[in-house]
C-alpha cells in the first residue's frame, strides 16, 4: 500500500525547502539565463541562422530554457539530499515509514516543478527579446517534464552517491554541465563535423532539447518521436538505477 | 507479556570489526529498559539497526512483534527514536517540522492537536514559530523529542539523551521521560551517565565489544556485587594496618583509608575491633552502596582482561 500521505509530505518539503530561498533557486538562474541569451543574440543574430526562416535568438530560447530546466531539477534533488546528510537531517527521513519507491517519486517530483518554474520564468522574460508563439504546447511541456525527471532522478543518484560537496560538485561540472552545453542549446548537430554528430546522439540531454524545441519552433534535429524514445528510456533506465541504490541502502543505510 | 523488542542473534560486522557478535534478548512491552556501554560497546549500531538505520550482517530485530527490515512500515510506525547529534533542518520552524514528521508517518491534519499538545508538555509552544537554526541546544533536544513522538510510537528511543545537557533540563527530560512510561510507552534509553540508567530503568543491559555482559533487573544487577566501601580516617596516618586488613583496603592517602567489604563475610564491627586492638582511633566513618558504576565497571573491566 502506497503511503500517500508520506510522498506528499516530502515532496511538499522539498517545494518549501527551494521555494524560501526563491532568489537563489529560481530568480538567479532565470538572470543567468538571460545573460546567455543577450550575449550570444546579440553577438550572433546577424552571422547564424540554424533553420530557414528562423532567427538565432528564436532557436536559442528553447534550449536556453531547457537547459535551465534540467540544470535546475538536478541541482533541487542533489542539493538537498547532500545538505541533508551532511547535516545529518536525512534521519527523519530514514526514520520514517517512506519507501524508496516514494522517496524516489517525490523529490523527483520537487525537482520537476523547480524546472518548470525556472523554465517558465527564462522563456517568460526571454519574450521581451522575441515573441516566440509555441507550436506544439503538448510536446514543449512533455519534453521539459521529461527532461527535469531524468535530471531530478540523476540529482537523486548523485545527491545518495556523493559523500561530500566536492564530490557532488565534481559530478556537476563534469557531467552535468558538459553534457548540457554540448546537447545542441547552441548549435544545430547538424553543423558539426560526421564524428561529433555521431557522438551527439549519444547524449540524452540532446534529445530533450531538441523534443522541447520541436515543441516551440515545430522545427528539430530528429523526429520528437525518436526523442520520445530515447529520452523515455533514459529516464527509466536512470530511475531503475536510483530504485535499486535507494533500495539496497546505498550509502544511506549502511 | 508481549515483547516490544526482540533483537534475535543480530550481528554486525564492518570488514574485520565485529561490532556486534549475536546479541539475542527481548524488552518487554512497558518497560523502562536501559542500554549501557563504554563507547564502541555496539549501543549506536544496535539502536540504529532497530531504527533500520543500519542492516544486520545477520539476524533479525523485531520490533513489535515487525521484522524491521521486512515489515519496516510497520515496525517503524511503532518506533520513535531520539537520535544522539542535535540534528535539525535549517530551512523549517518548530512547527513546520513537526507536521512534516507527522506527514512522512502518514498522519494528516488530524494529528494537529497532538503535535500542539507536544509543543505544549516539552515547554515549546513559544518557540513554535521559529527557525530551528534559531534555538538553544536544549530547544533543539526537545525538538527532536517531539519529533520522535508525532505519530504516538509505542516504543521509544532515546540515544543518549541528556548528553551536554545542563542540569535543569537533564531533571525535565527525566521527569517527562517518566511521564511517557507511566503514559503506556516502552522506553529504551541508552546512556553514558550510569546515574541515569539506575535512577530511571527497571531493566538494564550492559554491553561490551559487541556482546551482551550482563542483562538483568536493576536489584538484581546490583545484587551481583555485594560490597560495600568503609571509608575511614584513622588518628594515625602513618601506622600499618592489621595484616588482615590490609587484603581490604582499595584505596589510602594518609590517614584516609578506603575499605572493600563483602556484605555476608566481611562485617564492619569485626573491622573496628581489629583496628581499635592495632592501636588506631577512628577519627570519621562512612559506608557506600556499589553502585551500578561499580558493576559497570567490574564487567566492562573483566571483559578488557
Amino acid at each position: 500500500m502506497i503511503n500517500w500521505r508520506g510522498l506528499y509530505t516530502v515532496f511538499r518539503k522539498e517545494v518549501m525547502r527551494f521555494l524560501k530561498v526563491t532568489v537563489q533557486t529560481v530568480l538567479t538562474p532565470v538572470v543567468t539565463a538571460l545573460l546567455y541569451l543577450l550575449v550570444f543574440a546579440q553577438v550572433l543574430e546577424e552571422h547564424v541562422q540554424i533553420y530557414p526562416g528562423i532567427p538565432y535568438t528564436a532557436f536559442l530560447i528553447p534550449g536556453l530554457t531547457m537547459m535551465s530546466v534540467i540544470q535546475n531539477a538536478f541541482a533541487n534533488s542533489s542539493s538537498s539530499l547532500i545538505q541533508s546528510k551532511m547535516t545529518g537531517n536525512l534521519v527523519f527521513l530514514l526514520l520514517s515509514p517512506v519507501s524508496p519507491g516514494e522517496f524516489m517519486v517525490a523529490f523527483v517530483a520537487a525537482a520537476v516543478v523547480r524546472g518548470l518554474l525556472v523554465g517558465a520564468g527564462v522563456f517568460l522574460v526571454a519574450q521581451f527579446f522575441i515573441t516566440l508563439p509555441v507550436s506544439h504546447v503538448g510536446w514543449a511541456l512533455l519534453f521539459a517534464a521529461m527532461g527535469s525527471a531524468f535530471l531530478g532522478t540523476l540529482g537523486v543518484v548523485a545527491g545518495v552517491s556523493s559523500d561530500k560537496f566536492e564530490q557532488l560538485a565534481a559530478f556537476q561540472n563534469f557531467v552535468v554541465l558538459p553534457l548540457s552545453f554540448l546537447s545542441g542549446v547552441f548549435y544545430s548537430i547538424h553543423s558539426l563535423p560526421s564524428l561529433w554528430e555521431q557522438v551527439s546522439r549519444f547524449n540524452p540531454f540532446f534529445y530533450m532539447i531538441d523534443g522541447f524545441r520541436y515543441g516551440i519552433l515545430g522545427v528539430s534535429d530528429v523526429s520528437p518521436w525518436v526523442s520520445l524514445a530515447v529520452g523515455g528510456t533514459f529516464v527509466l533506465v536512470v530511475m531503475a538505477i536510483c530504485l535499486v541504490m535507494l533500495r539496497t541502502g546505498y550509502k544511506l543505510r549502511q | 507479556m508481549t515483547e516490544a523488542v526482540r533483537f534475535q542473534e543480530v550481528r554486525k560486522d564492518y570488514g574485520e570489526l565485529h561490532a556486534l557478535r549475536g546479541v539475542d534478548f527481548a524488552i518487554e512491552e512497558g518497560e523502562f529498559f536501559g542500554l549501557l556501554g563504554p563507547n564502541g560497546a555496539g549501543k549506536s549500531t544496535l539502536i540504529n539497526i532497530m531504527a533500520g538505520l543500519v542492516r544486520p550482517t545477520s539476524g533479525r530485530i523485531l520490533v513489535m512483534g515487525y521484522d524491521v527490515v521486512r515489515q519496516y512500515r510497520h515496525s517503524r510506525d511503532a518506533l520513535g527514536v531520539v537520535p544522539q547529534e542535535l540534528v535539525y533542518d535549517p530551512f523549517f520552524t518548530v512547527r513546520e517540522m513537526l507536521r512534516l514528521q507527522s506527514g512522512y508517518f502518514g498522519r494528516g491534519p488530524e494529528n494537529e492537536a497532538w503535535l500542539g499538545e507536544l509543543l505544549e508538555v516539552l515547554d515549546l509552544s513559544h518557540k513554535a514559530d521559529d527557525n530551528l537554526h534559531d534555538l538553544s541546544g536544549g530547544m533543539k533536544r526537545r525538538v527532536l523529542i517531539a519529533q520522535a513522538l508525532v505519530h504516538k510510537p509505542q516504543v521509544v528511543v532515546l540515544d543518549e539523551p541528556t548528553a551536554g545537557v545542563d542540569v535543569e533540563l537533564r531533571m525535565a527530560l527525566w521527569h517527562f521521560t517518566r511521564r511517557l512510561h507511566a503514559a503506556g510507552h516502552t522506553i529504551v534509553l541508552t546512556t553514558h551517565y550510569l546515574e541515569e540508567a539506575e535512577t530511571l530503568c527497571d531493566r538494564i543491559a550492559i554491553l561490551h565489544h559487541g556482546d551482551v555482559r550482563a542483562l538483568d533487573s536493576k536489584p538484581a544487577l546490583l545484587a551481583r556485587h555485594p560490597y560495600r566501601l568503609l571509608c575511614l580516617t584513622l588518628s594515625d596516618g602513618e601506622k600499618p594496618l592489621p595484616p588482615a586488613l590490609e587484603r581490604l583496603v582499595t584505596e589510602r592517602e594518609g590517614a584516609s583509608v578506603t575499605l572493600r567489604l563483602h556484605k555476608l563475610d566481611d562485617q564492619i564491627g569485626a573491622v573496628l575491633d581489629a583496628l581499635k586492638q592495632a592501636g588506631q582511633s577512628i577519627v570519621d566513618l562512612r559506608t557506600r552502596d556499589m553502585g551500578l558504576e561499580d558493576v559497570f565497571l567490574e564487567l566492562t573491566h573483566e571483559a578488557a582482561a
